[in-house]
């Protein structure tokens, strides 16, 4: 089978579905590739380079999508591609199935299996042709590196012959795979960064890339994000409010925004008020990722830069994979290139359209001239969802000192219990015993008390070596032997004289041992 | 001749240093010259014991010694390290065999002084034992024959018990638990019908029921340990560790000798701190462990979802090498493949391209407490990167790789998230929650317990089939 990745129509699109080297992966797998003349050029792909790769070039388009059987390409397709389409073809790209009709439909009555990449689900199996992520992996650097390029300060604090720099301030909002990213990029660059998400379970990773979380002061019932398969889900009008209050307090200290607040098929949320921005610094930069579907703050222009009479530069672009075009090429071809590993089970150039599978039954959006969207959930949870945390009831400090005291109590209750108890019979063992022997009983309950004090103490590694040397000195049961091998019945000298022998062996052995492993034990 | 003055200044120093020489034991630094301690305090011991008052038949007893010194010096430098848990429970069983042979000698000495005092005959020119005896008033001999009953007994349990055990863990004896018919019925009357026979004792039965007692109480301890098996051998061999310290004690009073009583009781109280450990370790009653066996399950085992996925040895070479922080869980699997020197060369080579390499323990990992961190010191492993459990939990979730080296049960994430399974509430190592586990596993089998293990199952987890060693051998000629 022919996989054909043509030019991208879209104006400004620089990417490709397929690289070079991705051509070569293709190959492996079976397929033959081919490419529209020219298509790779934007993203510093040369026709050349695909030649020696042993991929087809291709004059045209309309060439292009007769002779391959898989169409391998980036943006949503236009109508004009969609027609292209016949029974026997597979599309493979990103789609919108969910603001798509029009293009579902007619891929459905042209018979074509479509495949849109932003239906991979969630789960780890699926990460490598996760397209979304490895493209919001690069909107996230972008935006930082936009940010900074039209930030007039340092993002490190310096202390200079010439004075003294502060450190940038930079806030991320939504902590998803691009916020990540922003985070990684702004904290490497020296900014002190903040992040926020709806999603608290977050808070671990945004500590991780070394950026601050913010907590909100919000007492209520918090949705984690894992029923959605790890998107973020709306929140409460309480929430909502909270989360305004926070950012309001922030927008005078911060120097850079980032929002990437979405939420699957709707309007991106308005987080950054017009408010806020007024009360920012003049030279601040807010890059809203958000543009694309309204923005997370209303003065975004979707695709352009804006500024505000405030002196604050707006950012709006909505194509930052697309402006680092070489790097988001690979990506995506790499993530395009697992998939076709997933469709070609036997690595025979074929195709296996497998509807159980939940990563292909996932991304097809129309087979067989049915349309398959949405798909149904997928059997594995992308996310193990969270236990319900038992929220331990602040105790106030009266019931706290109670509690303590109680438990003080309780425990010398227990203890005068078990020392009149432990008293009553060495009372009667005393009645009874004679002083000899309560004489050795003195010494051997102090000798268990003092043998658990200091084995509390041994360290775990140790047990081993411990082990060994109470071997070793239980070996002292000799000293019976030798009290009484001087007996005149001859049997009883026999089994002394067997007792000393298999004592010695233990106290010798022992200590041996001991010494021995404990010579291993050694420090780096 | 030394006075005894000198033999109680001595038992005194000896006692001292015995307890310096397991305190000692609080890291491994002081351990090397705490375990000098205990060797000084044995040789006062001895020393002062040997040329005490009343000792005689040197002729018997210093070839003995020798004799006793030299295969007790050829052990230690023989056995290797893995065989650790066979030689402690074989140097119990000695402990054991030595206590019953004390105790029936101090019962033919008594009945010795006993005939010659009923036949008016001199006390005099008694060896120190018999010449202790015939000082004894009658009601000293009742409790001293109490206290050679105590002594036979738990030393005749703690001698069969022992060789059983070192027969399950030198891989002799079979190691699953099994039973008599009539189970615990037959242990529980064996103790009855020796209760009885102590009373016959007591009330002048001689020699003949002290035997019977002996016999009796080497079928508990054979069958007791019969009925015990797998991982639970850690709680055994420190039980019986506890035993022949309880063992010596009892004879310690016997023999109205201090040092024993005191020696006795610090190994006594040991071995009871070690059980303990370990069956809180496990989650498990010490009674329950030591009745054998699993407890039933309450309720279905929650069903486990997913496929078990395969890996091959580059794939874990290559997530190795991307990795910054590894955590190693080693189990009893590593020592039977003899893999402990191969993962030290792994980890020595990962360490020096700059990762963080460290081990995790679990305290009942492997047949002997702390016999893990024993085989990763032979393989010269730096102890300062061997965690505890308590000490490594926390860091999982930041973990790039953890590798699962011949472990299951210690793994199980099936102990925390349902409440169903049989080992549900004992701790465990949470190796799920790093970023990738690979788990080396010869086959698809469950552990010892026989419960399905969950983490094999996860999304993260990537299961290495294949002999341990050969494994981490392919590996190290993957990784320069």
């Amino acid at each position: 089978m022919k996989i054909g990745t043509p030019k991208e129509v879209l104006n400004g699109e620089n990417r490709v579905a397929m690289t070079p080297e991705s051509a070569q992966q293709l190959q492996k797998l079976g397929y033959d590739c081919a490419i529209e003349t020219g298509a790779g050029l934007q993203a510093g792909f040369t026709d050349a380079a695909y030649e020696k790769a042993g991929v087809e070039i291709i004059k045209t388009a309309a060439q292009l999508w007769k002779a391959a059987d898989i169409i391998a390409k980036v943006r949503i397709p236009t109508e004009t591609e969609l027609k292209r389409l016949t029974k026997s073809k597979t599309l493979i790209s990103f789609f919108n199935p969910g603001g798509n009709e029009e293009g579902l439909e007619l891929a459905r009555s042209k018979g074509a299996t479509v495949i849109a990449m932003e239906m991979v689900p969630r789960i780890s199996r699926a990460q490598k042709m996760d397209a979304l992520s490895s493209m919001a992996n690069i909107a996230g650097y972008r935006a930082v590196i936009e940010a900074g390029n039209n930030f007039d300060r340092f993002f490190t604090g310096q202390i200079t012959a010439a004075g003294k720099v502060p450190p940038a301030k930079v806030l991320v909002v939504g902590a998803g795979v691009a916020g990540l990213a922003a985070i990684g990029t702004a904290t490497s660059l020296g900014a002190v960064t903040y992040a926020f998400d709806v999603r608290p379970e977050v808070a671990e990773q945004v500590e991780s890339m070394g950026a601050e979380f913010v907590y909100l002061d919000f007492e209520g019932e918090l949705d984690d994000g894992s029923a959605s398969g790890g998107y973020a889900k709306p929140s409460s009008p309480e929430f909502r409010e909270a989360q305004l209050a926070k950012f309001r307090e922030l927008a005078p200290e911060m120097d850079i925004v980032i929002t990437t607040a979405l939420i699957p098929n709707r309007e991106a949320p308005e987080l950054w008020t017009e408010d806020m921005v007024k009360s920012m610094k003049r030279g601040s930069v807010i890059v809203d990722l958000a543009a694309e579907k309204g923005g997370n703050c209303k003065l975004t222009v979707a695709d352009e830069r804006v500024v505000t009479d405030n002196g604050v530069t707006i950012i709006g672009y909505t194509d930052f994979p697309s402006r680092m075009a070489s790097q988001a090429s690979t990506l995506y071809a790499t993530n395009i290139r697992h998939m076709m590993t997933d469709l070609t089970p036997e690595k025979d150039g074929k195709p296996v359209h497998n509807m159980e599978d939940d990563v292909i039954r996932g991304a097809t959006v129309t087979h067989k001239g049915e349309i398959t969207y949405p798909p149904p959930p997928p059997k594995v949870q992308a996310i193990a969802a969270q236990p319900k945390k038992e929220a331990a009831k602040e105790l106030t400090p009266e019931e706290k000192k109670a509690q303590e005291l109680g438990a003080f109590r309780a425990q010398t209750k227990s203890q005068v219990t078990m020392l009149v108890v432990g008293g009553a019979v060495m009372l009667l063992l005393g009645q009874v015993a004679p002083a000899s022997f309560m004489q050795h009983f003195i010494v051997f309950v102090l000798a268990c008390f003092v043998g658990f004090q200091v084995i509390w103490g041994v360290s775990h590694s140790l047990h081993t070596p411990l082990m060994a040397v109470t071997n070793a000195i239980s070996g002292i049961i000799v000293l019976g032997a030798i009290l009484q091998i001087g007996s005149g019945n001859w049997i009883v000298v026999v089994l002394a004289a067997v007792s000393v022998l298999i004592s010695t062996i233990n106290i010798v052995g022992g200590f041996l041992v001991t010494r021995r492993m404990l010579a291993m034990f050694q420090k780096s | 001749m030394l006075g005894q003055g000198f033999v109680a200044a001595a038992a005194i120093s000896a006692s001292v240093l015995f307890i310096l020489s397991l305190g000692g034991l609080s890291n491994q630094e002081k351990a090397k010259r705490a375990v000098w301690y205990g060797i000084v305090g044995m040789a006062v011991a001895v020393i002062f014991t040997t040329f005490g008052p009343g000792i005689g038949n040197f002729g018997i007893m210093i070839p003995m010694v020798i004799i006793g010194a030299y295969i007790g010096y050829e052990v230690a430098k023989r056995v290797g390290m893995t065989e650790m848990p066979q030689l402690v429970a074989a140097l119990h069983s000695f402990v054991g065999l030595a206590a019953v042979f004390v105790g029936l000698s101090a019962e033919m000495e008594r009945a010795r002084v006993m005939a010659v005092k009923a036949a008016g005959g001199a006390t005099e020119g008694f060896s120190a034992f018999a010449a202790l005896v015939a000082k004894k008033a009658p009601d000293e001999l009742m409790f001293l024959q109490i206290e050679v009953v105590l002594g036979v007994f738990i030393g005749a349990v703690t001698f069969t018990g022992s060789i059983i055990a070192f027969g399950k863990l030198a891989g002799k004896v079979d190691g699953k638990p099994k039973k008599l018919p009539g189970g615990h019925m037959l242990n529980a009357s064996a103790a009855v019908l020796s209760l009885v026979l102590a009373v016959v004792y007591l009330s002048g039965g001689g020699m003949w029921p002290l035997l019977g007692i002996m016999i009796l109480a080497f079928f508990i301890g054979y069958h007791l340990i019969m009925g015990i098996g797998g991982a639970d051998m850690p709680v055994v061999v420190s039980m019986l560790n506890s035993y022949s310290g309880w063992a010596a004690a009892a004879i310690g009073f016997t023999l109205g000798n201090d040092l024993l009583i005191v020696t006795g009781a610090l190994v006594g109280s040991s071995g009871a701190i070690l059980s303990y450990i370990m069956c809180k370790a496990m989650n498990r009653h010490f009674v329950s462990v030591i009745l054998g066996g699993f407890g039933g399950t309450t309720g279905p085992a929650m069903e486990v979802e997913g496929d078990m996925v395969a890996i091959d040895v580059d794939g874990v070479a290559q997530a190795l090498e991307e990795a910054d922080s590894i955590i190693i869980v080693p189990g009893y699997g590593m020592a039977v493949a003899q893999a402990q020197q191969s993962v030290s060369e792994l980890i020595k080579r990962l360490r020096a391209k700059g990762k963080t390499v460290r081990f995790a323990i679990h305290p009942v990992a492997g047949r002997l407490p702390g016999h893990m961190n024993v085989l990763l010191a032979e393989a010269k492993v730096p102890y300062d990167i061997v965690m505890e459990m308590d000490e490594i939990n926390d860091d999982f979730p930041d973990t790039d790789v953890a590798i699962v080296i011949g472990s299951n049960d210690i793994v199980n994430p099936a102990a925390q998230d349902d409440p169903n399974s049989p080992i549900a509430g004992m701790p465990v190592l949470e190796v799920w929650k790093a970023k990738q586990v690979f788990v080396s596993k010869r086959g698809q089998g469950t552990g010892y317990s026989g419960i399905e293990n969950p983490l094999f199952f996860k999304e993260n987890t990537r299961m290495l089939y294949g002999d341990a060693k050969q494994s981490v051998d392919k590996l190290l000629s993957l990784i320069e």
